[in-house]
């Protein structure tokens, strides 16, 4: 037996050290990622303060800039998908987690539906534009793109993220307890509202945030389908708007000067909502594992 | 005989045979009815998915030739061209991405599923699931600030950093599920035969859980090359090729953006070009995961 060598244990220590600097790393990305963007939008933050968020006018040349509009669409976009997703999404979990189908064919369903999240989301925007708005100029008062088939889009993509995460809420909740409900006498459906979806409960409302996080960051799809209105903010579903993704993908590129800072800020915005959303989301789903 | 002439309860003559379902009752008919429902919704949630792949291999497949990889993007209006300086620029800006966060990522998974305990490990855990939660957008918007307005110039290398920084969390979050899957044993068998950590680690767990790993960093890959948003300021477009002479310090094309450029230009060569573009990256997207879901089938232990 002899002891280790030293160049052994310099070895050891290195690569415990490296791994721990990587493990921070990603935690410090973060931390960069919040510094840098808030940092950029100083300039316009210190400009408009506060009444940024009341401001509807969007205007480069006069340097005139508020993303109340933008703001709007943002929610309401988001709102109107997750309106359509989630029942859609609840019952497509709960279809996939009962006994229905044999497993071999509810394990290409399962698949497919991960393949509706996996499509890219510039895909969903071509789509929508040659396909969706066409189909819908033909049965309703839209008239180009609009609110309507922005939202319908951002359904489909939040559609899976509902669905896988509730699914795995649903089969995370003990047998005992269906069993108990159905030999107290209960229906399946009756389990299924009464046991089942209450015990899930915080799962699914976690992966109904994530979802509603994902749809107030989806950028590509918003872009290309929603109309890009910066100034105004109209009730109806038909008219175009916009969302704060969509007015950064639209004017970066060729912003300069106070339009950088502003559109910063309207980063920083959009990037603080998201937080909270998603660190909610976090704290909901973490709940549901102490369960 | 005397128990015959004692009429027995109406209860204890019940036929367990005989029973039958009442489907006059209400209970049963909105069971039927939400069993319907559910059947309903999951056919409705394949729709849109049917409906874009329709559309994209229709639209895209049918244009698929050889130019179409090797030419350059075609100005309006001109028939012929092609995307291999998009697909060229898209591979370049995943390569730098995965060269990024694959090393850190798979070493970040090792300190929270090797070293990690208490803590910090949960912090890291928690920090990496908000981080695949911010907006592809602002990591554009963060890599735009970083890169682009210190180099002055749109870059592959803005490109590919975004790129990294959204792969991060995937690659972190499956690699420290595949090393979580490794049973202990293994570990405590190659320290008990006089291993140091790292090498139990890189020898011994690492190994085991490649496969694991290789498709978590697949399906990264695929969903970073579909990722538009981060790209349309950071590597921005051309309708050049990559320029090396210049280390790649230029607006650089990718797929993605071309779609999106060509979505909304009204001349009917380019978007005849966006879907032949969308239908190389579904098709992409759709040999990793299919892969992806072959090769986790497989375990080592």
């Amino acid at each position: 037996m002899q002891p280790r060598a030293a160049s052994e244990r310099f070895f050891d220590t290195a690569f415990k050290r490296l791994a721990l600097i990587a493990a921070l790393a990603v935690a410090a990305a973060l931390l960069w990622i919040t510094c840098i963007v808030a940092l950029r939008a100083l300039p316009a933050l210190s400009e408009f303060g506060l009444e940024f968020l009341v401001t509807s006018t969007w205007n480069p040349p006069r340097n005139a800039y508020g993303i109340l509009p933008s703001m709007y669409g943002t929610v309401v976009s988001s709102v109107i998908a997750l309106m359509i997703s989630v029942p859609i999404g609840l019952g497509v979990a709960i279809f996939l987690s009962e006994d229905y189908i044999p497993p071999g064919v509810q394990r290409i369903l399962v698949f497919l539906v991960e393949l509706l999240a996996a499509v890219p989301s510039v895909v969903y925007g071509l789509w929508g534009i040659f396909v969706l708005i066409p189909f819908l100029k033909e049965i309703t008062p839209l008239r180009g793109p609009g609110m309507l088939p922005a939202a319908l889009i951002l359904a489909v993509m939040t559609l899976p993220i509902i669905a896988a995460l509730a699914r795995d809420a649903i089969s995370n909740v003990p047998i005992e307890l269906r069993q108990a409900s159905v030999g107290l006498g209960a229906t399946r459906w009756e389990t299924i509202f009464r046991v089942i979806v209450p015990a899930a409960s915080s799962g699914i409302i976690g992966g109904i945030m994530l979802a509603l996080g994902r749809a107030l960051g989806e950028t590509m799809a918003a872009t290309m389908l929603i109309g890009n209105s910066t100034n105004n903010i109209s009730l109806s579903v038909f008219a175009p708007s916009s969302t704060i993704a969509a007015l950064l993908a639209n004017q970066f590129a060729e912003a300069s000067g106070l339009q950088v800072a502003a559109l910063m800020y309207a980063a920083l915005i959009l990037f603080a909502i998201t937080l909270v959303v998603n660190i909610l989301a976090q704290v909901v789903i973490r709940r549901l594992q102490r369960i | 005989m005397t128990t015959d002439s004692v009429p027995k309860p109406a209860a204890f003559q019940l036929d367990p045979t005989q029973l039958q379902r009442d489907y006059g009752s209400p209970r049963i008919v909105f069971g039927l009815i939400m069993t319907g429902v559910s059947i309903l919704f999951m056919v409705l949630a394949l729709i849109p998915l049917g409906l874009v792949l329709y559309y994209v291999t229709i639209e895209g497949g049918s244009k698929l030739s050889w130019d179409l990889f090797v030419a350059l993007p075609p100005p309006p209006l001109v028939e012929g061209g092609g995307f291999g300086n998009a697909l060229v620029g898209t591979i370049i800006m995943v390569a730098i991405g995965a060269a990024i966060s694959v090393p850190v990522g798979v070493m970040a998974a090792i300190y929270l599923a090797e070293f990690g305990t208490g803590k910090i490990a949960d912090w890291v855990r928690f920090a990496n699931k908000v981080l695949s939660g911010v907006p592809s957008i602002i990591v554009g918007v963060f890599a735009y600030a970083v890169l682009v307005v210190t180099f002055r110039t749109y870059s592959a290398w803005a490109g590919g950093f975004a790129m990294a920084i959204l792969m991060l969390p995937t690659i972190i979050a499956s690699t420290d599920e595949a090393l979580k899957l490794v049973p202990q044993e293994v570990r405590q068998a190659s320290v008990g035969i006089g291993a140091n950590d790292y090498q139990t680690v890189l020898r011994v767990v690492l190994p085991a859980a490649v496969p694991a790993i290789v498709t978590g960093v697949t399906l990264a890959v695929a969903r970073a090359a579909g990722e538009t948003a981060p790209l349309i300021f950071t590597a921005l477009f051309t309708q050049f090729w990559p320029n090396w002479s210049n280390w790649l310090l230029e607006p650089t094309a990718s797929l993605s953006v071309m779609v999106y450029n060509f979505a909304i230009v009204p001349f009917e060569n380019q978007q005849e070009m966006a879907f032949a573009g969308s239908f190389v990256l579904v098709f992409f997207v759709l040999l990793t995961s299919v892969a992806a879901r072959l090769a986790t089938a497989r375990r080592v232990y």
